[in-house]
């Protein structure tokens, strides 16, 4: 069999009986990476030569008896939007084309000590700008499922990988669904976790009060291995609360008795597919015989929340953003000034997409505007925040599709801003209101591409998500 | 607060965004904009009268650390400095002068 089809957990339970090592398996992923990836350029860059390295390492090391973690070993993707040390990172724009880190995000760090083993940076839209990776500086993703298709965003690159069997499991961003929705697309499991839940340090910004970074991976428990070692609080990003971190592989053992899911009525609406709607049926009753009760719940403030996140986040790319001056980092353009330098940088470096909320948030942030749109869309994130507050009182987690449709055709939404950004509208609140929530895999659309649904929990509650996501994925497995 | 773009605001907007378009982006942003903020005008129905603002949510307030300065190593200053395409001169990145 080959080890590339295997999840996480599996190879790494290979790895630690020695019935394969590290470098046989880094070696086979990139046979497979160089196989497809022509077809599917999930990766921005690949560091072969580094992974065959660290995989080295890592079977030294448990030669010697020497591992890191249950990691040790394992081939990773990690999402160009990740600084890795020495090894270019582009947030997917060509404003930072040629830029090396001199320094490791937190969360790259925290896998490398694992004894984790590097194989590329992956694909994505630039900053995270988008639901399709078509926004990249690097060309599109295609969908390894359906090459006709969009692998989703802006975790594309990742979600491709996986699916592709190129990588064991992928570090990838959610600020408005981007790990969520591409998992749904790419028939893999993706957890947003809670804001602060994962140190954002070293992580390129897209809107500071939303970003989150999450593991990428086949299965939720492949998910909590990797959540494991990426979650805790970090001295360098002053919004990760100094909360315990769970042993998330341990919990994700125990069964469901005397859990309440809740369906949200208004995720349910106009637009949603036939077969997404089936879909949502056939999940409710493996989770039925696994002891959970359902019940309807209302989040009245859902439509609103699409309106509010695209004045929010915006505003806050048009800050992220200044930092681009092409002075002391990244692809700088000549010019005869300093004014030029940073024009002729920022209009070059950035793509459209880019460009658009760049324009978008200057504008709302503007004088006479901020009252109308910045004030009034943090006011409505109050109103959807305090709606799965409300709703949690009454169930454990919430059960709801996580796009309205599966995958869709590359060029389909390009033309159209608006038509893309509905594209999150089951994402997105749950983003506002910072909570978390686990995409998986669960039924199949009329043209056989996959369909995930989302399992949203209260904040901090990972641990509650994944069990349930893994009581399921165990129970259609037997 | 239903709002549309002229073409001349886009100007104003990328001139403060430093962003320069082309005339044909500047015609494609104002329509797309225009349609994406008549869309943002539904948030109006929604009563906010006595509803508090979300800056955040993870209830952290005044997160201090101690003001001291860490010292890279000089190799590290040197990757740091690397990363600017600008020429470098005792420690700084020199561009061309601002006044």
């Amino acid at each position: 069999m080959n080890p590339t089809s295997l999840s996480l957990f599996e190879l790494s339970k290979k790895l630690g009986q020695k019935e394969i090592s590290s470098r046989e398996l880094t070696d086979s992923y990139i046979k497979n990476i160089e196989a497809r990836e022509g077809d599917i350029n999930a990766f921005i860059t690949k560091t072969f030569d580094l992974a065959r390295e660290m995989a080295d390492a890592s079977d030294s090391r448990r030669a010697a008896g020497k591992t890191y973690s249950n990691l040790d070993g394992i081939p990773l993707t990690v999402k160009d939007l990740v600084c890795t040390e020495g090894i270019q990172t582009t947030g997917g724009s060509q404003i930072l084309k040629g830029f090396v880190p001199p320094y490791d995000a937190t969360v790259w760090g925290n896998l490398k000590k694992a004894g984790a083993v590097l194989l590329g940076k992956t694909n994505c839209d630039q900053f995270g700008m988008g639901s399709s990776t078509e926004n990249s500086g690097y060309g599109n993703t295609k969908n390894p499922l359906d090459l006709k298709c969009v692998p989703g965003g802006s975790s594309g690159g990742s979600a491709a990988a996986i699916a592709a069997d190129f990588c064991a499991g992928s570090v990838g961003t959610d600020t408005g669904g981007s790990v969520r929705q591409p998992a749904h697309f790419c028939g893999i499991t993706g957890l947003k976790v809670s804001y602060g839940r994962v140190s954002r340090y070293g992580v390129t910004a897209y809107a500071s009060s939303l970003d989150t970074i999450g593991p990428m991976g086949k299965t939720a428990q492949d998910c909590a291995m990797l959540l494991q070692v990426m979650a805790g609080h970090d001295d360098r990003d002053s919004t990760t609360p100094n909360i315990e971190v769970p042993d998330y592989l341990n919990e994700l053992e125990k069964d469901l008795p005397g859990f309440t899911i809740g369906i949200p009525e208004e995720y349910l609406g106009e637009g949603i597919s036939q077969s997404t709607l089936q879909a949502l049926e056939s999940t409710k009753a493996v989770f039925k015989d696994l002891g959970v009760t359902f019940k309807t719940i209302s989040l009245p403030h859902t439509k609103y929340a699409v309106p509010a996140y695209y004045i929010i986040a915006p505003c806050e790319v048009s800050a992220n953003m200044a930092r681009y001056d092409g002075i002391r980092f990244g692809n700088t353009q000549e010019g005869a000034n300093y004014e030029e330098i940073i024009v002729n940088t920022r209009t070059h470096g950035f793509g459209d997409e880019v460009k658009r909320r760049i324009l978008l948030g200057t504008y709302a942030l503007s004088a006479g505007y901020y009252d109308a749109y910045y004030r009034k869309a943090q006011k409505v994130r109050t109103l959807i925040c305090q709606d799965f507050t409300q709703a949690f009182e009454g169930v454990d987690a919430i059960l709801a599709p996580t796009a309205p449709t599966a995958a869709f055709e590359i060029g389909k939404n390009t033309a159209d801003p608006l038509q893309m950004y509905l594209e999150d509208i089951l994402t997105i609140p749950a983003s506002l209101a910072g909570i978390t929530g686990i995409t998986f895999p669960v039924g199949q659309s009329q043209e056989g591409l996959p369909i995930g649904m989302q399992l949203l929990g209260p904040a901090f509650k990972e641990e509650r998500v994944l069990r349930m996501a893994h009581q399921f994925q165990t129970a259609i497995d037997t | 607060m239903s709002q549309t773009f002229s073409q001349d605001e886009i100007k104003k907007i990328a001139t403060l965004a430093k962003l320069k378009l082309t005339s044909e982006e500047e015609t494609k942003y104002a329509a797309q904009l225009s349609g994406v903020l008549d869309f943002f005008s539904q948030l109006q129905e929604v009563d906010t009268q006595s509803v508090a603002e979300t800056s955040q949510v993870t209830g952290l307030e005044n997160v201090m650390q101690e003001d001291v300065v860490e010292n890279e190593s000089p190799e590290k200053m040197n990757l740091l400095l690397n990363c600017s395409s600008h020429p470098i001169e005792d420690n700084s990145i020199k561009i061309p002068k601002i006044m």
